[in-house]
Formats: C-alpha cells, structure tokens, sequence
C-alpha cells in the first residue's frame, strides 16, 4: 500500500457571510466576497493529518478544483499539516458549470494516478449541499465508500467507520481502498500554526488540466434561474386571547 | 520580607506622607517616621520607573482626603413619584410609561448583577419611561425638574462600575425606543442617529455601506451608542481610530431644565466657540441626556487579519509590540492580551479550546487594511521576525471571517468566562506600559491564597489593564485587601483608577487617586451650574464631598 491519503478541498463563499443574488437571478454574487475551506473540507483535512500523525499513512496530498484563488485553500491545508497540493486548474464557464459529477471524474483519475489508498472528502459542500461528489468518486473507482463518518479507525487492510444516519450510528468496515466522507463530529480541526503556517509556503502545489486527466467537464446540468427564499413577513401582535382566536379563523387556520 | 512586600509598603507611605495632615490619626503607620525620600530612591521597582514616577506624586495628585467611604450615599431629598405625576408622564408617553414591577426589575439591575450586593435597599425605581423622540425626553425632563424628582438616564445598561441604575427610586429614561438612524453621508462617512441605536445595529447597517464604526466592545449586542458617548466607551479600536472625543462630531443634548441643546452639526472642522460637546462626552448622564449623535466612521476595511500569538515574558511581550508597531505600521488596529489564567477561565467555563500551546501571555492583534496582498505580505515578515528573533514562541493567523470571530471570542469572552468563576472584583486601569502586568504580579502576591483567580487582560496597546480577582462568594476582607491597595499602587504610578469603564456609583470617590481635588471642585462648578437640583444621575461620577 502507497499510504497515500487524497483530500479534497472546496473553496466556497465563508458561512460568516451574508449571501447576495445577482440582480439578473442567474446566481449568487462572489466577486469580492470572502471565501475560505469547506467546514467539512477542513474537517476531512483534520482527519488526514491526524492519520498520518498516528503514522498510520505516510502522506496527504491536498486537491482543490478551480480557479487561481483556489491555491489559498490548497495552502490552508499544507499549513494543517498537509504534504503537497495538485491544484486542477478550472475557469470560467468551466468553472461555473463545475458540479460533483464533474469533480468526481477528476478525483478519480487522480486516485488511480497518484496510487491513492484513501480518498477523504467532507461530506457536502455548505454553498451547493450537493452531498454526491463522495458517492460519485466511491463509484467511479468501484472502491467501498463510509459516508457520514463521525468515526475512523484503521484497521489492519479494514476500516472501521462510525457513520452517523437518521437513526442514530451505524458502524460499519470497509476494505481498502476506499472513500470516506467526514461529517460534522469527526474532529475539531486544528488552528494552523505559526512554524506550520511558515512551512506551507514552501511546499509543493502541482499544476494539472482536467485534459490531462482525460476528464470530459461537459455539464448535464443547467442552472435556469437562482432566487432569494421568499422575505420573511412580519408578525402582527394582538392584545388579548379572543383577538389571536380571531385572527387565527380568520387565516383559515383553526 | 522580600523586596514586593517591601515596595508595597514604600508606595503607601509616599502616599500618606504627604496628605497626613489631612489624614486621620489611625492611619499612620509607624514606618513613616523611619524613612525619607531618600531611602526611597535606593528602592527598585522591576523596570526602575517607579522611582522616578513616585517622586512626582508630591507635585500632582494628592491623594484622597480622607479614606473614601464605601457603600452608598444617603438618599437626598428628591421628590417621590406620585399618582399625578404618573398621570403625567401617561398623557406623554402612552403605553411608554411602565410601572408594573416585574417589567421595570430588570431596568433596576445592571449587567454585573452587582449593585444588590454592593449596598441595600438598592435600586428601587418604580418608573420606567421609554421615549421615543427628543420632545418627548425635553418634556419629561423639563417636568422632573419642576417638580424635583431624579432621572436616571440609561441606554443599553451594560456599564461595569453602577452608572446606568437607579440608587434610590430615581426614574429610569431608556433611550432603548430611540432607535432610528436619521441620516448617513457615504461620501464622508458621517453617521446621524438617535441615542439609543444598538451599537452592533449601527455596525451591520455601516457594513453594508463599506463603512465601519469607529469604537467595537464586547457588549456591542446590547450597548447603545448614547450611552457609548456618555461614558466616552473605548474598546477594541481605540488604538487605530481614537476615542469618542475625536470621532463624534455633534451631538444634540437635553439639559437639566428641558432645553434642547443642538449641536449635532456633522462638520469635520468648526472652530465657532467654545467644544461644548466635549463636556458631555464621558460625563455619564450628570451634564445632559444625549438624544442624538453624529459620528464620523471609516471605511470598511478590505483586508482583515487576525493573529493569536504566546510570548513567555511581559517584556518579550512589549518588544513585540514595538516591532508590531514599527512592521505592521498604519494598518495595526488592535493589540490585546491576556494571561494563562485568562486562558485557564475560558478552558474551564466556557468550554473554548486554546488555538495555539499553552503560554504565559497570549497577544490579539488585528490588521486592517485596503488591500489583502499588501496586508498579507507585512503581516508575514511581522511574524517571520518576530518567531526568527523569538519574540513569539507560538501563534495562529486568521484571515477567514468565522476563524476572526473564534480567535476574536478569547479575547472577547474572559468577562463572561469570570462570571462563571465566582463572585468577580473589576478593575480597570490605566498605567504606563512597561508597568502594566507588574500590579497583576504585586496583587496576587499581596493576596495570597485569599483570592480564588487574580487575571490580568485588556487592551495593552493603550496601556490599559483590566485587573479581574474572583471569590466563590462575596468577601468583606478580600475587598478591604484590595482596596485601596490597588488605587494606591495605581496612584504611585500616576495612572487612571478607571481608564474607560467611568466613575459611576461604584467609584465615584476614588477621583481623588487621578485628579487633583482643584480639578474636582470645577467639574463641581460645572455640574452645579447645567444641573442646579442635580436631578441627572444623582450620587453618581462625583465624590460624595462635591455636592
């Protein structure tokens, strides 16, 4: 086994901010907004380093899919403790259009190229909530997948996975190779460090096209229109028990 | 005895030295007569500027007069509230004049939970009068004085040191219904609104326009900006874009008799008389009721960092402040710290992991700036000479908003982790820099075992400690050895013994440790003259021995 640990990471808009559509609804505006990782990007991103801390893998390679901007999220993971970054170059309508489908591929072709024993992702995205690239990339590589994880352990050539679903836990083992996608209790993920912070700088961050990687990035998709949910209406106040009863029948509602 | 014990006892001396003949004969130590100034200057502090400082103290402050008194003052005989006068108050305010004594309790109690425990009967008010314009705030108040009854203004009631509650049953006047935003010029950033606008408010609705407020605390949820300007409130970002006195450029006041005072004129530059808005900023609601402001406000920066740093010494820790200075330049908008036992409270109570190793002294300080590259490249070489010359020995950047936020919040929340920590004694302080954490190092030792923490935080780049000591329950003794012990130290330093939480009830007799009592007389002047029957915020800001 390579002991090679591939993370994804998803530059996305921060949750801090507050979102803005376009005024001609074809999507939400992002120039000058503050992006920053994934949540569950940086937890999968925690769960590695760690991993490799435990010397249970010998190295994590961090992959984001994108723009120029998406190397600072690449960087945000080597100064937690990643080893070296690809960053797959994807702009404009490309860009755009890019959805799990389309990441997938890319993450695939990439775990067979760089002889991946495991491919941890957060489990969705917070500006898409798409919740499919893992189970897309599991597919593609016809490798087992532990969703929803909110425990791994490495067992010998097995993993052991705490998955967190409807009902409370599952815990199930898959073989390796496999994907894994972290969920919310996972870990905490580190702050990154000053020394860390200083050694990012200096690490690698490989450039590839999807051409490269044989990868067609045609969507079948095609977003027709992106609106704000509707306002939220003000309450009226009434003053006495009677006039709320009242109110109420008059809305149809009791 | 060892050599702080040794000062401590030096310092109380050049003290009583000079006002002893003011000072009653029980107070005398024996001491005294064995030691002149001149032994005094064989003594070292730490840092060596004691000495120097200490010898001033004979030219400057002169100590207080007497010991001040604790507790609260008599009640003076205002008029009590009567059924006409409720009357009143109703045809002026309808549905705005509360009585009913569940609803106006928690007007009656400040934020601290505090002022039940620092005297009794306290705060007892059974009106609570909510305005919601300027008129309405000139007649109430013209009507109180008429009839001689005491108001007690109060706006967010967030105030730390007793100011914003009733001592008797003086009437409560929020401004929490004077909440609009009357105008703002996006050209020059000159904000207008009524006084009780909620700072946090005024922040989102600036935000969205590319602008910033000048002043951010802690309390900004809750605290409104008249209350803000009356008690000329510091914060996080005194050190980039100044205090209150600089940055409100009018105001619009109702004095004692009813008159409305307008000079709420949003100009950069008017030189026409006398700055009579400077009188009101800090006077905490004995001069006038601030009904509106206008505030000039920067623009919103583009780039924001923050970097949470751990030094092993005080003095690694001004060094650093110093290369912040000289590195980071113009866009260094915050320096705060806070020690171990800071981080040991927020650990402990509040459940907030440390983001770096565990240090003696943690630094925050936040950037500011017009372009990210620029910011980042300086901030950068900041931290790459700080470590290189191990000034720093652990630290953690944020550029992300919600990792600001989380790196922000240790800072932030060391009041809220000391209230879970026990019965909490406050002191806010303003010393010279290189002094700063030694009257953190003296207290504990002069203490001992009797206090349960002794934290020193606060906003180092302006030179002011926030000096907290904890008890599991309220402590007579604790209290007697703390206080004056620590007046009396900030005094030899010639320091501030409230550099931005005010005077309030609580310290309103210390005056006399940071101002000469010349300088206490004229403000005594001042108040007798905008306030002849004293009715704004009575037993407040000034000693007991002025009115």
């Amino acid at each position: 086994m390579s002991g090679r640990v591939l993370v994804g990471v998803k530059r996305v808009i921060d949750y801090a901010v507050k979102i803005r559509v376009k005024p001609d609804n074809s999507g939400v505006v992002t120039d000058g907004v503050k992006h920053s990782m994934n949540p569950f990007c940086e937890i999968a991103v925690e769960e590695a380093v760690k991993l490799k801390e435990k010397k249970l893998i010998k190295e994590v390679v961090a992959v984001s899919c994108g723009p120029q901007q998406s190397q600072e999220t690449i960087r945000t993971a080597l100064a937690m403790g990643a080893d070296r970054g690809i960053h797959v170059e994807v702009t404009g309508k490309d860009y755009e259009n890019l959805g799990p489908l389309q990441v997938s591929k890319i993450l695939a072709a990439l775990a067979k190229k760089e002889d991946a024993q495991l491919v941890i992702l957060g489990k969705q995205a917070i500006d898409d909530d798409c919740n499919q690239t893992g189970q897309m990339t599991a597919a593609l590589l016809d490798w087992p997948q532990g969703t929803f994880a909110s425990e791994v352990a490495l067992e010998a050539d097995k993993i052991k996975v705490v998955r967190e679903i409807d009902g409370g836990l599952e815990t199930i083992k898959v073989n390796t190779p496999a994907v894994l996608t972290a969920d919310l209790r996972l870990n905490t993920p580190r702050y990154a460090t000053l020394p860390n912070i200083m050694k990012a700088k200096k690490k690698k961050i490989a450039n590839v096209k999807p051409a490269d990687l044989g990868v067609d990035l045609t969507s079948r998709l095609e977003v027709l229109r992106v609106e704000e949910p509707p306002q939220r209406q003000a309450g009226v106040k009434v003053e006495t028990v009677d006039d709320l009863v009242g109110k109420l029948k008059e809305a149809g509602r009791i | 005895m060892n050599i702080f014990t040794m000062v401590g006892i030096f310092r109380r001396i050049l003290l009583l030295r000079t006002p002893l003949r003011h000072l009653r004969p029980h107070r005398t130590l024996s001491f005294a007569a064995r030691l002149s100034p001149v032994d005094l200057n064989a003594i070292c502090c730490s840092s060596g500027q004691f000495v120097a400082s200490t010898r001033k103290l004979h030219v400057g402050t002169d100590g207080p007069k007497s010991p001040p008194a604790a507790g609260a003052p008599e009640r003076l005989p205002f008029s009590r509230v009567t059924e006409e006068d409720l009357a009143f108050f109703r045809k002026i305010l309808p549905g705005r004049t509360i009585t009913d004594p569940d609803l106006v309790e928690s007007s009656n109690v400040d934020w601290l939970k505090s002022m039940k425990d620092f005297f009794s009967p306290a705060g007892s008010s059974e009106v609570l009068l909510r305005p919601q314009k300027t008129e309405e705030v000139s007649q109430i108040i013209r009507y109180c004085n008429s009839r001689n009854l005491a108001v007690n203004p109060q706006g967010g009631n967030t105030g730390l040191v007793g100011g914003s509650v009733p001592v008797y049953d003086e009437i409560i006047l929020s401004t929490s219904l004077m909440n609009n935003i009357l105008s703002f010029d996006s050209i020059s950033g000159i904000l207008t609104c009524q006084a009780g606008c909620v700072l946090e408010n005024l922040s989102l609705y600036l935000e969205e326009r590319d602008y910033i407020m000048p002043l951010d605390l802690g309390a900004k949820g809750s605290c409104q900006i008249g209350g803000n300007v009356a008690t000329n409130a510091g914060g996080l970002r005194l050190l980039r874009y100044g205090s209150l006195h600089g940055t409100v450029l009018g105001l619009e006041v109702v004095l004692a008799d009813g008159q409305v005072l307008d000079c709420l004129a949003s100009l950069r530059k008017d030189n026409t008389g006398y700055d009579l808005k400077q009188l009101f900023i800090g006077s905490e609601g004995t001069l006038g009721v601030i009904t509106a402001v206008s505030i000039l406000c920067p623009r919103k920066p583009k780039s924001v960092n923050v970097v949470f740093l751990g030094c092993e010494t005080y003095e690694q820790l001004l060094k650093a402040f110093q290369l912040c200075r000289g590195m980071l330049g113009e866009i260094l908008s915050a320096f705060e710290f806070l020690d171990s036992e800071c981080m040991r409270l927020l650990n402990t109570h509040l459940k907030l992991p440390n983001p770096i190793s565990d240090c003696p002294f943690y630094i925050v300080i936040e950037t500011s700036g017009s372009d990210p590259k620029h910011d980042a490249e300086k901030l950068h070489n900041f931290l790459e000479e700080a470590m290189a010359s191990s000034l720093v020995s652990d630290g953690t950047v944020a550029t992300e908003e919600s990792k600001i936020k989380a790196l922000w919040s240790m800072r932030e929340r060391v009041t809220e982790a000391l209230t879970h920590d026990g019965f909490t004694y406050k002191y806010d302080i303003s010393l010279p820099l290189e002094q700063i954490y030694q009257l953190v190092i003296d207290m504990r030792q002069h203490l001992g075992g009797r206090a349960k923490s002794v934290v020193g935080y606060g906003h180092v780049g302006d030179g002011n400690l926030h000096l907290n000591i904890t008890s599991s329950t309220k402590d007579p003794a604790l209290l007697a050895a703390i206080e004056p012990f620590v007046y009396e130290w900030t005094a030899s330093c010639r320091g501030s013994i409230s550099a931005e939480h005010g005077l309030g009830l609580k310290k309103r007799n210390y005056i006399y440790y940071s101002k000469p009592s010349q300088a206490v007389g004229l403000m005594g002047n001042i108040k007798a003259m905008l306030d002849p029957k004293g009715i704004l915020n009575p037993y407040k800001t000034l000693p007991d021995d002025v009115k």
